[in-house]
């Protein structure tokens, strides 16, 4: 992709002022439809979510602690993976963003709540809830483009090191919630200099995730082995595969979220002075979602509609699916793309641009990129996509 | 963190260093989550939970109100007929607290009681009456209050107007329980000597009329009941007429503000002891705009209807959370102890009333939330 204001063809080119700001109140009236209607039967549901989630796991713990038969090595491993990342996606990643903060309930909520992931969710919602979903796909303030490792648009300049980024790419995967806690500390910026390093704030925070995954670690690497006996080794290697599951499960939903072919990256110009109505059309545009069953819709904790998530990030998550087809007809009549693929078309889509950007654009040939020749006027598309 | 029941003194010195080497073991298996998480999936009113309550029953009172029999959880520490207890209950999926008078003395069941009245836009007392069932669970706190009889008798007029009756109710089942067979005369009842004047809109309003005219039948309290539509609105300057010896009895009063302010000011004319109890002591304007008091820095801002507080209080010199200033991130959230706010984007108004909320109140964006009416937040 290539920020939107560069595009030869605009694909907002064609609606005016007065459709952006039409759009936005179609989607307030359907945020408000659901707020209306959220009661007991939501709050029913998060609850069941959550002590499902949790007899899993305890459930998974406990036939683990004869892990070493391989039956209940498979059937635990299985189980910890699932329970970790319903956990991580459907309760804590929406717990987070607030989307149950109307039940009043203390446990179940955004600013209590503390996930099963070595960052810690105060870092976590800043640079998630504030930074990427404020900023959206706005390249130089929406550091989830490539999390500052990856070059995932045409318009974010390369540089040597991008070459190994399928590489790259691979082990924040598997290591991905490490790569999180590391991103939320911004750890690249910070250890760069010595005055960074020594800030602190940055100390504070670097303190409070080594406690974090301290904890995570004495967990699944040194309790419930040691709770196991005998079966210690074979505990110690399940906990660690459900984590790589959980790893590269999350790793391949959030890559589906923002980085397949469709969807649309902007300037950073083109926020200035954004109004409610174009904030929702660059949600719209610069997000995809994955099609599938129910169970797959509930194993990405509902990100599989992520288009209608980053439009209502607080709305509740069991709610996503039943408000997508208004949101789709919404798309059509504009004329807008609602990108949207089956997980391994979208996963695929994702990985091809790793790929294929961790070379030049014009290395041969290959990536038709930007540069300011293909524009008919970069400021009257920059003025389309503000308008 | 809530998993050890409370330590006894008579333990040997190693216990409660094995029980604490245990418990941090527990705590470290279940991080980031606490041993108590998992314990309520099973257990919820096990000894060291949060206080909970399950609804055991369900007994209608009159048309609009039902006493609602709840089994406590198992660190209930016991009340005195005449407390009253906060509960939190879930209506449409939201917690909502409210204080409700202990409508028996304790119980040989364990369990105890509250006898509610369904108000007019009562969310809570409403929800309570009508759709509770047998089998909810229940937030509670420890019983509360300074309305109750002293232990060793005397003479007492009770006043009492609409669901003001649930605390004496409390405390006159504790002082003459009802068996099958009629009332039971208690020795140490027998030093209390006991006139209730007893208000209500109307006769079929009543809530308890039937024990009152029981006991009055018994000759254990005399009763004076008095409907506002046969007798009309009670004068207190009446009392005198109503309770000839009332310059010998200690007065007990609980109702309405008006009523409590009107015998307040007619005892103290009188040199007269009065103890009273009000379940709601404010009344929430909800308007455009308002001061906003922010707790921790004594700092007071005025907003106007328009503005969120968050931009208030920045004007104002306030250091506040912030994050998308748009409502998405959760950033800004802060507890809002007293008053009413508005959602600038849908017009929502959210209320927090003291004593009816959680902790320190009710969590609101500030960002995208304007002052509708004084405010008190926490910060």
């Amino acid at each position: 992709m290539t920020v939107l204001q560069k595009k030869s063809h605009n694909p907002i080119g064609h609606l005016t002022p007065e459709d952006v700001e039409q759009i936005g109140v179609e989607l307030d009236a359907i945020r408000q439809s659901v707020i209306d209607t959220r009661g007991a039967d939501d709050a029913a549901y998060i609850r069941k979510v959550i002590a499902t989630q949790r007899k899993l796991e305890l459930g998974s713990r406990a036939v683990l602690l004869v892990s070493m038969f391989p039956p209940a090595w498979v059937v635990g491993t299985a189980g910890l993976a699932v329970a970790k990342i319903i956990e991580n996606m459907e309760i804590g990643h929406n717990v987070m963003h607030g989307q149950w903060d109307w039940m009043r309930d203390p446990k179940i909520h955004s600013t209590t709540w503390e996930w099963d992931n070595a960052s810690p969710s105060e870092q976590w919602k800043h640079s998630h809830n504030e930074l990427h979903h404020t900023y959206t796909n706005v390249i130089g303030k929406d550091n989830d483009l490539g999390y500052g490792i990856m070059r995932v648009d045409e318009d974010q300049r390369w540089v040597p090191l991008y070459a190994a980024q399928p590489v790259w790419n691979f082990v924040n995967a598997c290591f991905f919630e490490y790569g999180i806690a590391a991103y939320d500390l911004e750890l690249g910026k910070n250890l760069a200099t010595k005055e960074r390093r020594q800030d602190p704030d940055f100390r504070a925070r670097a303190k409070v995730t080594l406690k974090k995954i301290r904890n995570q670690m004495t967990k699944d690497y040194v309790i419930h082995p040691l709770l196991s006996g005998p079966s210690f080794l074979n505990t110690l290697a399940a906990n660690a595969t459900a984590n790589l599951i959980r790893n590269l499960w999350t790793h391949s939903v959030i890559m589906c979220g923002h980085f397949p072919e469709g969807v649309e990256t902007f300037e950073r110009r083109s926020i200035v002075g954004e109004t409610r109505g174009e904030w929702y059309l660059r949600q719209m545009l610069g997000s995809a979602n994955i099609s599938g069953s129910k169970a797959m819709h509930f194993m990405t904790g509902n990100l599989s509609f992520q288009i209608e998530h980053h439009l209502f990030p607080d709305l509740p998550s069991n709610r996503y699916q039943e408000i997508a087809p208004q949101v789709q007809d919404l798309f059509r009549r504009y004329g807008l793309t609602y990108t949207t693929g089956s997980l391994p078309r979208q996963v695929a889509s994702a990985w091809k641009k790793v790929i294929r950007l961790s070379l030049p654009n014009d290395f041969l040939g290959r990536n038709k990129g930007a540069s300011v020749t293909d524009l008919p006027t970069s400021e009257t598309a920059r003025e389309h996509a503000a308008a | 963190m809530s998993l050890t029941a409370p330590s006894k003194p008579s333990t040997r010195a190693a216990r409660p260093s094995l029980r604490r080497r245990f418990l941090r073991l527990a705590e470290r298996a279940t991080s980031p989550l606490l041993p108590a998480d998992y314990l309520d999936l099973f257990d919820p009113l096990r000894p060291g939970a949060d206080l909970r309550g399950r609804i055991v029953a369900v007994h209608p009172e009159t048309a609009d109100a039902a006493t609602i029999v709840i089994r406590p959880g198992a660190d209930w520490a016991g009340h005195v007929p005449g407390q009253y207890v906060r509960v939190g209950v879930d209506v449409d999926g939201i917690r909502q607290w409210r204080a409700y008078s202990l409508t028996h003395g304790p119980r040989a069941d364990g369990n105890i009681s509250i006898t509610v009245k369904a108000v007019p836009d009562g969310l809570v007392s409403t929800h309570l009456v009508r759709e509770s069932r047998p089998g909810t669970l229940v937030h509670l706190e420890q019983a509360q209050g300074e309305f109750v009889l002293p232990t060793d008798g005397g003479k007492f007029l009770f006043v009492t107007a609409g669901s003001g009756v649930t605390p004496v109710i409390g405390m006159l089942r504790n002082l003459f329980p009802v068996a099958d067979d009629g009332v039971v005369r208690l020795a140490r009842s027998a030093a209390y000597d006991i006139v209730v004047v007893h208000v209500a809109p109307s006769e079929p309003h009543s809530i308890f009329i039937d024990n009152l005219r029981a006991l009055d039948d018994a000759g254990l309290i005399r009763l004076v009941a008095r409907y506002d539509d046969e007798h009309g609105v009670l004068d207190v300057a009446d009392l005198e007429t109503l309770v000839p010896d009332l310059h010998d009895r200690a007065t007990l009063a609980c109702g309405p503000g008006g009523l409590l302010d009107a015998l307040q000011r007619h005892h103290d004319e009188r040199g007269l002891d009065l103890l009273t109890e009000q379940f709601r002591a404010t009344t929430l304007v909800v308007g455009e705009g308002g001061t906003v008091d922010f707790t921790g820095s004594g700092t007071t801002v005025d907003a106007d209807g328009a503005t969120p507080i968050l931009d208030a209080a920045e004007a104002a010199g306030v250091l506040m959370p912030s994050g998308c200033r748009m409502g998405i991130c959760f950033g800004c959230v802060l507890p809002l102890r007293e008053g009413a706010v508005r959602d600038l984007r849908t017009g929502a108004v959210t209320t927090a009333t003291p004593g009816e909320t959680e902790g320190q109140g009710v969590p609101i964006q500030t960002c995208i939330s304007a002052a509708a009416g004084a405010c008190v937040i926490d910060h």
